[in-house]
């Protein structure tokens, strides 16, 4: 996998995938797509990024260490639940907010914090298997 | 049809501030969990982190269970939708007690573990999967609708799997393996007997499929239940499906041993005695005579197992196969005072399993040592250990005054109001089963502590290890609740009772989640 081209083309099919997995994590509520989809679509270019450079490499390039990431998805994903007791509605109702921008209105609603943890979880986990797997014996995880 | 003809979807009325102790308690585990995994590099923050998590979720199920014993089963339903829809959770006396034992086992746990940490409990994410665990648990025991219970069970067989194989020694994965296999499989037969269900009925929270189950083809809905016994079974470690119990309990170390041997077990059971009991009454007594056979056969196969085995954690785990038969006699005997025999078992079982399984840690810490045929001369070193372990095994046995005595009287007395044959059988098991189980326990308490310590030459000394005082206060707390519980029974039977007069009259279950005035 180690070619002069891979290196070369890596980072630009890493970028690409990330701004397209956040594409399809926003537009799930009424399209196909979602922040399940969108994790492992960004959790693939990180895979990409470990094959082309480093484990070690990428992990360097996401600052924060996976399962973290993972773990701070399920407390959004909980915390966006639990926003509906200000309501008087039970557990995890969604609350919408319409936003007027000129001509355009931008709907905001906690089931999209909800997606948002949904792709934080399945990006932090399946990247930490990910290098995982890439990491070479005895390399400090 | 136009739009206004439809009946309505949505719940329109506002949710007590009451209704949300019902979810809080799982959701604190689940952020618990989310939070202990950001924060595993630090091992001190973790430790507190967890107690606080723990003492939150226990005084949000103090308030539930007092809730419920005051006024019936609260239930929440998630995100608004009416009941059969969106996904209820519903607590009764039982899911509640047996909820606020679970968390209480995991903070003795969490406290006992926490001076073994990092060489025997392995890595940061300890305690995130403890929460995990005790998240998946309190799912099951607070849920009010089979999909979700299958979700808490895969989210408790995770964890489980997790904690099991942390620190990787080969005995681990031996166990693991066996453990995680069957499990699965278990897991499996369950979500199939799910998909039946849902194309018999059309619906799966638990209070809807009580009202429609009547009206489905019987002999469909037997074959069902018959997968979730023996789906819950495998769960349970019930015979003949109990071999992966004894294989896997002794591998991990002492305090995630004990954690397991007090909530896994004990969820499968509880599962049971909720669908056959509760949820499907009708198909229960279709299948009454398996439940009877097998019940029988675990309640003298389990201490039998227990009076054969060398390896003290081994042995332990066949009395816990051996306590799941009782809860069996009284899944086969359904009268009032049978299921809250049962249910007060379960309870029971939770605390005295786990305590059991923290002492036998302490007794391999003091002599290196985890098989009873080169331990002896205990007494001699460590008398509160002793006192400890005979105490724990009289509870598990269902000696008087210990708390083990008394779901056993309210199973017997059931038997007893059953009669003829079955209660005939059942009663005389259970009595047997105390007779063999008294004698493995004490056989054990004899090996290790009565007979003079063995010979160097003929034992492979181990490396013993310091007792510290975390570890006696986890032991320490749990004994003294057992204690305190075996000498006032009073309210935790008044709570099992009612718990118990819910299970067989479902009304005030199937009103509380707002299903009575809707015609099947």
């Amino acid at each position: 996998m180690n070619t002069v081209i891979f290196r070369t083309i890596a980072p630009l099919i890493v970028a690409t995938m990330l701004v397209f997995s956040i594409y399809v994590c926003l537009r799930g509520h009424n399209e196909p797509g979602g922040g399940f989809i969108g994790g492992l679509i960004a959790a693939s270019a990180i895979a990409v990024l470990g094959m082309a450079s480093s484990a070690a490499q990428a992990r360097k390039a996401l600052y924060f260490d996976p399962l973290s990431i993972a773990g701070f998805g399920v407390l959004l994903a909980g915390l966006t639940g639990l926003v509906s007791v200000f309501n008087n509605s039970p557990f995890m109702t969604s609350i919408w907010l319409y936003l007027e921008l000129g001509e355009a209105t931008v709907p905001l609603s906690t089931p999209l914090l909800f997606d948002i943890g949904v792709y934080l979880v399945v990006f932090g986990t399946i990247s930490s298997i990910a290098l995982g797997l890439e990491s070479n014996e005895g390399e400090e995880p | 049809m136009a739009a206004h003809d439809l009946p309505p979807a949505m719940i329109e009325t506002a949710t007590l501030p009451m209704a949300w102790v019902v979810v809080l308690p799982l959701v604190l585990a689940l952020m618990g969990a989310a939070l202990l995994l950001i924060v595993r590099r630090s091992h001190g923050l973790s430790f507190v982190l967890a107690l606080v998590s723990v003492l939150a979720i226990i005084a949000c199920e103090i308030t539930l269970l007092l809730h419920v014993f005051e006024s019936g089963p609260v239930s929440m339903t998630m995100a608004k939708w009416l009941p059969p829809f969106g996904i209820s959770f519903t607590a009764d006396a039982f899911g509640a007690s047996f909820a606020l034992a679970a968390a209480v086992v995991t903070l003795v746990v969490l406290i006992y573990a926490e001076p073994e940490h990092p060489s025997a409990v392995g890595g940061g994410s300890f305690y995130a999967l403890v929460l995990l665990l005790l998240a998946g648990v309190t799912g099951s025991f607070l849920t009010g609708d089979l999909f979700n219970l299958y979700v808490w069970f895969e989210v408790l067989l995770i964890s489980s799997f997790g904690l099991m194989v942390l620190g990787g020694r080969a005995v681990q994965l031996d166990g693991t393996v066996k453990y995680g296999f069957l499990n699965f499989l278990a897991t499996t037969i369950f979500l199939l007997s799910l998909g039946l269900l849902y194309g018999l009925l059309g619906t799966l929270n638990m209070a809807d499929v009580m009202r429609v189950a009547p009206q489905a083809n019987p002999a469909a809905m037997a074959g069902v239940a018959a997968l979730m016994l023996l789906a819950f079974g495998m769960k349970a470690a019930a015979f003949p499906v109990n071999a992966w119990l004894p294989a896997s309990y002794h591998a991990p170390p002492a305090a995630i041993s004990a954690l397991m041997a007090g909530l896994l077990t004990k969820v499968g059971i509880y599962a049971l005695l909720r669908t056959l009991v509760a949820v499907l009454p009708a198909t229960r007594d279709v299948l009454e005579p398996v439940l009877i056979i097998v019940a029988i056969a675990t309640l003298v196969i389990g201490p039998l197992g227990a009076i054969a085995e060398t390896n003290l954690r081994r042995a332990l785990g066949f009395i816990v196969i051996g306590g799941i038969g009782a809860v069996m006699a009284g899944i086969a005997l359904p009268n009032l005072a049978g299921v809250s025999g049962a249910g007060l078992y379960i309870f029971h079982a939770m605390l005295t399993m786990t305590a059991l399984y923290l002492v036998a840690g302490l007794i391999e810490r003091q002599t290196g040592q985890s098989d009873t045929r080169y331990i002896g001369g205990l007494y001699a070193t460590s008398a509160p250990l002793s006192v400890l372990f005979l105490v724990l095994v009289l509870a598990a046995a269902g000696v008087p005054p210990t708390l083990g005595f008394w779901p056993k009287v309210q199973l017997l007395q059931g038997g007893l109001q059953t009669g003829g044959w079955i209660g005939g059988l059942l009663v005389t098991a259970l009595l047997v089963n105390a007779v063999l189980t008294l004698i493995a326990g004490t056989r054990l308490w004899a090996h290790m502590f009565w007979r003079a310590a063995p010979t160097p030459a003929e034992a492979t000394p181990g490396e013993p290890l310091p007792i510290g005082r975390l570890h006696w206060l986890g032991s320490g707390v749990l004994f003294a609740l057992i204690i305190a519980a075996g000498l006032w029974p009073n309210p935790m039977m008044e709570v099992v009772r009612s718990g118990a007069a819910d299970m067989l009259d479902p009304a005030r279950y199937v009103s509380a989640v707002g299903l009575a005035e809707v015609t099947p």
